[in-house]
């Protein structure tokens, strides 16, 4: 498969040099990616030209603004297959699950009345998660599960962190009221296989929630296509601006799901004890929203339209096998999830995380930061599946569209070193 | 000496390899105290116990995990402080949070000499995330001794 061109002179920050004029690796973009001049030309230039307040004012700039901001909701729709009014504008995807989290807890309480009544749960019901998600995708069912008398259960994964799907109808039952599980691991790099979940959560009339932090940067995502109710996306991990994120939901979903943030710019009628809220998104937009951010993420999602989605999903797949057949080959380190993706289903990641033996995750990432390499260390807000697979931490190599395969060569060959330098070494 | 190798200096990965004071001993004596810290950034942990009497620091012993920093901190304060009296442990514990916040530029004299072999973490005050690891044996024999100065019984 075609590796894109090389990409590295749209992305200004991995000119820099790093410890003592070393040319930065950058192999962190599963925890933040750099940005393009696009993005970040784009933010500047909505400062230096059309800064106004959106959806309210009678100037030019307001008008400027709200075009704009709007356009890039129509940007962000686009990308994933939406209609602009199913994408709700969020500080970030952990902002976007606790909105449709703390959501149905209001409803479950009452708020929003009848027509809210669908999302309710209760003593009774369950909500299922999976072993492989980050916390951010298991906290907020945690607390609901908590707020509501609910029961929390999970799938559970298999050695190489694989979701167990053989007996997945005795987890997702018809007591499943709702159903949010990761689209691809931000440890193994498994893409999930949407299509069985969200089968089952059918069948048993349960709501879907995907994390697609992970894979809407790297792959096609048609959020119809995968037919999930909710969907989670982050910009900073697509090359976009931190501070914004968003949610996709089926339009009627949206419109019934009670808000758990209350202020400005979201209600239709306010008296002293009542309000009605706008429909989405807007019900959803409390207070002054992140407007650069916003149009920073329409313009990185524009970037990576511009590239082709297949493009870069072909090009990731050349780096995903080198890097994990890379680390897995080598002495004295285990590669965490399988080395490649199985017979018949979808891609992996562009994702390694790895423990060498004998040598601290903490201690790799010195090495290889000495190096120039840039790492995530620890556990990646993820316990759990390192809980499973026995350790506290790993080390993780993620890459993005400007990866090049001699980013992969240098982490290697640095690994390659780590156990020497502790002297673990055989 | 490059920056990398002035923070993993020999004498600090000798004692990540060979750490002194691991594993809990039970004395059975009073004023014992005992204290959990995790690193929160990377789950390492440390359980340390220390016996005083009087004044003296009796007894430290600890169980935990972690990288070498760490683990390497944690062997040297049991040298260190084992059998000091608490003045002296805490002067000790302020001139290694000052070498912490040195930016690998060393200290006095006077306050060196105090630190001994410890001194070796110089390198690690030009690495803000990695303080962290070599203070966590500290923190929690700071917490340690307030336990045992309460009196908790063995």
């Amino acid at each position: 498969m075609p590796l894109l061109p090389d990409l590295r002179p749209d992305f200004p920050l991995l000119a820099r040099t790093v410890r003592n004029g070393k040319p930065l690796v950058y192999l962190d973009s599963g925890a933040t990616a750099q940005k393009p001049h696009a993005v970040l030309n784009a933010e500047a230039e909505f400062y230096q030209f059309h800064n106004g307040a959106v959806q309210r004012g009678a100037h030019l700039l307001a008008e400027e603004a709200t075009d704009m901001y709007e356009s890039a909701r129509a940007q962000v729709a686009e990308f994933v297959g939406a209609e602009p009014d199913e994408i709700v504008w969020t500080e970030n995807a952990t902002h976007a699950i606790n909105l449709v989290a703390n959501g149905i807890a209001n409803a479950s309480v009452g708020i929003g009345g009848t027509e809210s009544a669908r999302f309710r749960v209760g003593p009774g019901d369950e909500i299922v998660v999976t072993q492989t998600e980050h916390h951010a995708n298991l906290i907020p069912w945690q607390m609901l599960a908590a707020k509501t008398g609910a029961t929390l259960r999970w799938i559970e994964v298999d050695d190489d962190g694989r979701m167990i799907l053989d007996d997945l109808e005795s987890v997702v039952t018809e007591r499943c009221k709702v159903l949010a599980f990761t689209h691809a691991s931000n440890v193994t790099g498994i893409v999930s296989r949407v299509d069985v979940l969200v089968a089952r959560a059918k069948a048993v009339g349960a709501l879907t929630v995907l994390d697609a932090c992970q894979s809407v940067p790297h792959l096609p995502v048609n959020a119809k296509a995968l037919d999930v109710d909710f969907l989670v996306m982050s910009a900073h991990k697509m090359l976009g601006p931190t501070g914004i994120g968003a949610l996709y939901g089926r339009k009627e979903l949206l419109d019934t799901l009670p808000p758990s943030q209350f202020g400005g710019s979201t209600v239709k009628v306010v008296t002293m004890d009542t309000t009605t809220w706008l429909d989405s998104p807007h019900r959803f937009e409390a207070g002054t929203q992140p407007i650069a951010q916003a149009i920073g993420m329409g313009a990185a999602v524009k970037y990576l339209s511009d590239l082709g989605m297949e493009a870069v999903e072909a090009h990731e797949q050349e780096l995903a096998t080198m890097l994990r057949q890379g680390v897995a080959d080598l002495p004295g380190v285990r590669l965490l999830g399988p080395v490649a993706a199985d017979a018949g289903t979808s891609d992996m990641l562009a994702i390694a995380a790895f423990v060498v033996d004998g040598v601290h995750t903490h201690d790799v990432g010195q090495v290889l930061d000495d190096r120039g390499i840039a790492v995530r260390v620890g556990h990646h807000c993820n316990q759990p599946l390192h809980r499973h697979f026995g350790i506290a931490g790993s080390t993780r190599a993620s890459a993005h569209v400007y990866t090049q395969p001699e980013d992969i060569d240098a982490l290697i060959a640095a690994l390659a070193d780590v156990r020497t330098f502790f002297g673990v070494a055989a | 000496m490059s920056a990398l190798e002035q923070m993993y200096q020999q004498v600090i990965m000798d004692h990540a390899r060979e750490a002194h004071g691991r594993g809990l001993v039970d004395l059975g004596l009073p004023h014992t105290g005992e204290s959990h810290q995790v690193n929160t950034t990377c789950g390492d942990e440390v359980r340390l116990r220390v016996v005083l009497d009087g004044d003296t620091i009796k007894s430290i012993s600890w169980e935990g995990s972690g990288c070498s920093i760490s683990q390497a901190s944690i062997s040297m304060l049991t040298e260190l402080i084992e059998g000091e009296d608490l003045e002296m442990a805490d002067e000790t514990f302020e001139a290694f949070k000052a070498l912490m916040h040195a930016k690998g530029q060393g200290l006095d004299e006077q306050r060196e000499d105090m630190l001994g072999d410890a001194t070796a973490f110089v390198g690690v005050g030009k690495y803000p995330a990695r303080i962290k690891c070599a203070l966590l044996g500290w923190m929690a024999l700071k917490d340690a001794i307030i336990q045992a100065q309460k009196g908790a019984p063995a």
